[in-house]
């Protein structure tokens, strides 16, 4: 059958979900929750270039290319932030992180 | 001159308030004075104690050993000499001012009215500070004065040791203010300003050794139940000013007469403005002057020092309920059912106190139930409308019952503050001139013929006697009783006290003549019970009357004509009764001085009954007290407490808390509950998009 | 066609079940490789859909500098893989129910969907066919010209994240030693040099 435009979508909508689920679902540690996040713009990428596709518009293709960028930027700071944070703390499990309870 | 007489007394106690103040201030410097030297050491010990005070230095070893100097007595306060001699000047300045109104007034026929200030002036009620002369002003003026200024003469001796006299002398003149801008009232609001301002003081001098809670309870008696009074007053005047629209005395006697026949829808009822209006005035002078049912207060007000009792509760506040109906007299004229009630409550009165002052053994008291029982004779004359002759009776009453009470203090100090007559005794040789005064002012109260009592208290027997209301057959009966009561009474207090064993040898030998300045006033006293008497009959009980008094009082129309011609028998039955009293007081103690406790033992129901005065005070206490307090403590504790407290303020912060410490579970801190509840909300937001948005 | 559909399913399965491993795993160190695999496959769908650069792209950004970053990170951080935390399963219920909701409406969106009729008309950079530029040449034709603004600011987040992640994570250690070219240049004889003189057979 012809794989049309909601196939992608649907596989961008699962992959979104699991990102979700990933961000709250881990007790592990905080990493996980980085990871979830690449998945999540994993998951807005294909949305866009799956529509830039069906759509003859490479609008999206550009925008998926500088999503990408503020993808790797975002991971770069996310990690660099996790790693003075276990310097300091000694630790990145998800449950030790609890310096904002008001 | 009016002015003067009016305000020197209010002058007076400025400047020996400003004294008592001064002094207060150096006394305590800095802050509120703690009780340490004053509760021991108050000059006086306290006075009702009726057996033999124990001396002052036991007492101040056992409850402050660490005072080295016994029952070391608070110094005199500064300022006291002038404070006394400046209020007592000017309180006979205003005497002899009143004096001499009296005759410009009373003799000279110059009424007045003299305005002041406008009080209030809103819509339809204006109400001026105006003094109205007229001769039952002025009898009273002269009344006030004399007995005030001999009062404060006599206090320069009595309270010669107390260290708060400059408080003193302030408060007895300003008293003496309150009194006479109540006699001289042009309405019923400056009346009332009066009224309060000497139940006010009342209740400041009893209590003026403020330190003994017997005194402070007396006072807040004195003034509760004043109050119950007052509540009817105070409603009487509304009833007033809403049948009438003003409460100034011309307008309301000039309306007097139209109102009759009108009614007022009074608790569900239809009743007659006129008689509601008499009656709830008359529940004023009810508790002003003590009478049956609103007596309580006056036994216990004897807490006061001696002079104050003379003064207050002798011949000026307890008589201003008499004033007061003589003052309405054309109101009480044209209520002729509240004119009975008040002739009933009188001689209801007269006899009650009677039979109580018959067995107290406190010297003060008897002399207090004797003035209770007088004032019962004044309302008496005053239900059957002969309202000059009950004016004629508070005139005498004045000098013969402060003569009494102000002798009663002279012995008091000269037992050295003993007041219980069972410890007295065999004093006439010690004290003499006390003991001849007493025996002056005791034949003037029981009605000796030549004394004053006996031309006034004889004209309100006779008055009941002829008198057209129904309740005056009663008054007649019973004032005639309270007659031999009254001189068997006032006998044996003088046999007890002057005649006989002493009792107590150690201050029977101790016992002195009062100083000249506690005497002066007794003498003067003295002279006015019998001059009082037959010279200004006349005016007050005789063909003169009506010319005297003119328009200040409004008599019943026939009332002294009658008087005079009434049987022999029953114009010489008081006189009668006096002897009898006389002779049966005479046989009990000092024939037979065993006899009294006989029949005290004989009769242990009957005196149980009367010396706990018919316990009045334990079916008040039952009846309106306890239930008083207990509503109140209810009111406090669960009213104001659990349910204003709980669900206001208090409720209301505690909610906060609560709804606080579940919300700040919330903020665990932890940053996946948080990115949680961002999911939860978008979620949500998406779902009521698609859902309730643009469909 | 067939292939073309047979490739989509295999390249979407693998990608939404390494996706899921990504969470489950219990060792960080899978997580990232099935991360890196669930880029692949997404590559691959990227390839299929026809926009082969942006696939390329994913490999080199993703995979080989953002998912190596991850796993330089995990190895310095010493994370311990054991322990499993119980609490894990106490979420399971609500999130479980809050990623279906979420499941459930994009699905029904992208059901019910259907393309507005003016689109075709608001394009405003159509695909040239694939004869004439190949999609590198077309997206660099856009890229270039008409969104080089963003493309510059683009450069400048990479730079500033770059200055970010130096910033926060460099520290001076007090032992290590370093050079201070400047200060070694600057030397004078007269501060480094000193001549003594030395007695014969004494030494200093």
């Amino acid at each position: 059958m012809t794989i049309g435009l909601g196939h992608y979508l649907a596989v961008a909508a699962i992959l979104f979900t699991l990102g979700i689920l990933g961000i709250f679902l881990n007790r592990k540690n905080v990493i996980i929750i980085m990871m979830s996040i690449e998945l999540i713009l994993l998951a807005v990428n294909i949305n866009l270039v799956a529509f830039s596709t069906f759509l003859g518009d490479l609008v999206g293709q550009v925008f998926a290319l500088l999503v990408l960028t503020v993808a790797a930027a975002e991971a770069a700071i996310g990690l660099a932030i996790l790693v003075v944070y276990f310097r300091n703390r000694g630790s990145i499990a998800v449950e030790d992180i609890n310096l904002m309870k008001g | 001159m009016y002015q003067a007489i009016v305000f020197l007394p209010l002058l007076g106690c400025i400047v020996a308030g400003l004294i008592a103040l001064a002094g207060a201030r150096g006394r305590h410097p800095g802050g509120s004075p703690h009780a340490g030297p004053d509760d021991h050491a108050h000059g006086p010990t306290p006075e009702s104690r009726p057996h033999g005070a124990p001396s002052l230095s036991g007492h101040a070893a056992t409850i402050h050993p660490s005072h080295a100097e016994p029952a070391a007595p608070e110094p005199p306060a500064v300022g006291s000499r002038e404070a006394e001699l400046v209020t007592t000047a000017l309180l006979f300045a205003s005497m002899a001012l009143s004096w001499i109104a009296f005759f410009y007034v009373g003799f000279g026929h110059h009424e007045t009215r003299v305005p002041l200030l406008t009080w209030i002036s809103s819509g339809n009620l204006h109400i001026d500070w105006a003094l109205r002369v007229d001769t039952l002003t002025a009898v009273m003026l002269v009344v006030v004065t004399t007995v005030s200024a001999l009062v404060h003469l006599y206090s320069i001796g009595y309270m010669d040791d107390d260290p708060h006299r400059p408080r003193f002398f302030a408060y007895l003149s300003l008293f003496t203010f309150f009194m006479l801008m109540l006699v001289t009232a042009d309405n019923l609001a400056q009346l009332f300003f009066g009224w309060e301002g000497v139940g006010l003081m009342s209740y400041l001098l009893i209590g003026f050794w403020y330190q003994k809670p017997e005194a402070n309870a007396a006072a807040i008696k004195a003034f509760l139940v004043n109050r119950v009074g007052d509540f009817g007053f105070a409603l009487g005047i509304f009833a007033v000013f809403m049948m009438v629209g003003s409460i100034d005395f011309e307008t309301v006697f000039a309306q007097a007469p139209a109102l009759s026949g009108k009614t007022i829808h009074f608790l569900g009822h239809d009743v007659d403005a006129l008689t509601l209006i008499c009656l709830l005035l008359f529940m004023g002078a009810m508790g002003k002057s003590a009478q049956f049912l609103l007596h309580t207060w006056l036994p216990d007000a004897m807490e006061g020092p001696t002079p104050v009792s003379a003064l207050i509760h002798a011949a000026t506040m307890v008589t201003a309920g008499v004033f007061m109906v003589a003052r309405l007299s054309p109101l009480f004229e044209a209520a002729p059912t509240a004119a009975a009630f008040v002739t009933f409550v009188g001689a209801t009165t007269a006899f009650f106190a009677a039979t109580v002052g018959l067995v107290q053994n406190d010297i003060k008291r008897v002399v207090a139930y004797s003035t209770c029982s007088q004032l019962g004779y004044m309302f008496v004359a005053m239900g059957v409308g002969a309202y000059s002759v009950g004016m004629y009776h508070l005139f005498t009453h004045a000098f013969f019952k402060a003569l009494l009470f102000l002798g009663s203090g002279s012995v008091i100090r000269a037992m050295h503050h003993e007041q219980d007559m069972r410890l007295m005794g065999g004093l006439k040789d010690k004290i003499p001139l006390t003991y001849w005064t007493m025996v002056i002012g005791t034949l003037a109260l029981t009605g000796f013929p030549l004394t004053a009592g006996y031309y006034s208290k004889d004209a309100i027997i006779e008055a009941a006697y002829v008198g057209k209301n129904p309740m005056a057959l009663y008054g007649f009966i019973l004032t005639v009783v309270a007659a031999a009561l009254t001189a068997f009474y006032s006998w044996r207090l003088i046999f007890k006290t002057f005649h006989g064993e002493p009792h107590d040898r150690h201050h029977y030998e101790a016992a002195h003549e009062s100083p000249l300045v506690m005497l002066i006033p007794l003498i003067v006293l003295a002279a006015g019970c019998v001059l009082a008497g037959r010279p200004v009959y006349e005016f007050f009980a005789g063909h003169e009357a009506g010319e005297f008094f003119r328009e200040s009082l409004k008599m019943a129309p026939t009332i002294l004509e009658d008087m005079h011609h009434i049987p022999l028998l029953v114009a010489q039955l008081p006189t009668v009764m006096m002897l009898i009293g006389f002779a049966v007081a005479y046989q009990y103690y000092i024939r037979r001085p065993d006899l009294p406790e006989e029949l005290a033992r004989n009769q242990e129901l009957l005196y149980r009954f009367l010396l706990n005065k018919w316990y009045f005070d334990e079916i008040y206490d039952a009846l309106i007290v306890n239930p008083t307090k207990r509503l109140g403590y209810i009111l406090w504790k669960w009213g104001d407490g659990w349910v204003i407290d709980g669900f206001g303020p208090d409720g209301v912060s505690a909610r906060v808390l609560d709804v606080t410490r579940s919300v700040v579970r919330l903020q665990t801190g932890y940053l996946y509950h948080y990115a949680f509840a961002m999911l939860i909300g978008v979620a949500a937001l998406i779902t009521w998009f698609m859902f309730a948005g643009a469909h | 066609m067939i292939l073309a559909a047979l490739f989509f399913y295999l390249f979407a399965g693998v990608c939404v079940a390494s996706a899921f491993m990504v969470i489950a795993a219990r060792n960080p160190v899978h997580s990232v490789l099935f991360l890196i695999l669930a880029f692949v496959n997404a590559s691959g769908l990227f390839v299929l859909l026809g926009a082969e650069f942006l696939a390329m792209i994913l490999i080199v950004v993703y995979v080989g500098a953002v998912a190596v970053l991850f796993l330089f990170v995990i190895m310095m951080l010493d994370v311990d893989f054991a322990e499993l935390r119980q609490g894990f399963l106490n979420y399971l219920p609500v999130g479980a129910l809050v990623g279906v909701i979420f499941l459930v409406e994009l699905l029904l969106v992208v059901g019910a969907w259907a393309i507005g009729p003016g689109i075709a008309k608001s394009i405003t950079a159509p695909i040239p066919p694939a004869e004439a530029y190949s999609n590198t040449e077309a997206l660099g034709l856009v890229l270039y010209t008409r969104y080089i603004y963003f493309f510059q600011i683009a450069g400048v987040v990479l730079l500033v994240a770059m200055i970010g992640a130096i910033v926060l994570t460099l520290r001076h250690k007090p032992q290590v030693r370093r050079q201070s070219i400047a200060d070694q240049v600057a030397r004078t004889p007269a501060t480094s040099v000193e001549l003594r003189q030395v007695r014969p057979g004494q030494g200093i």
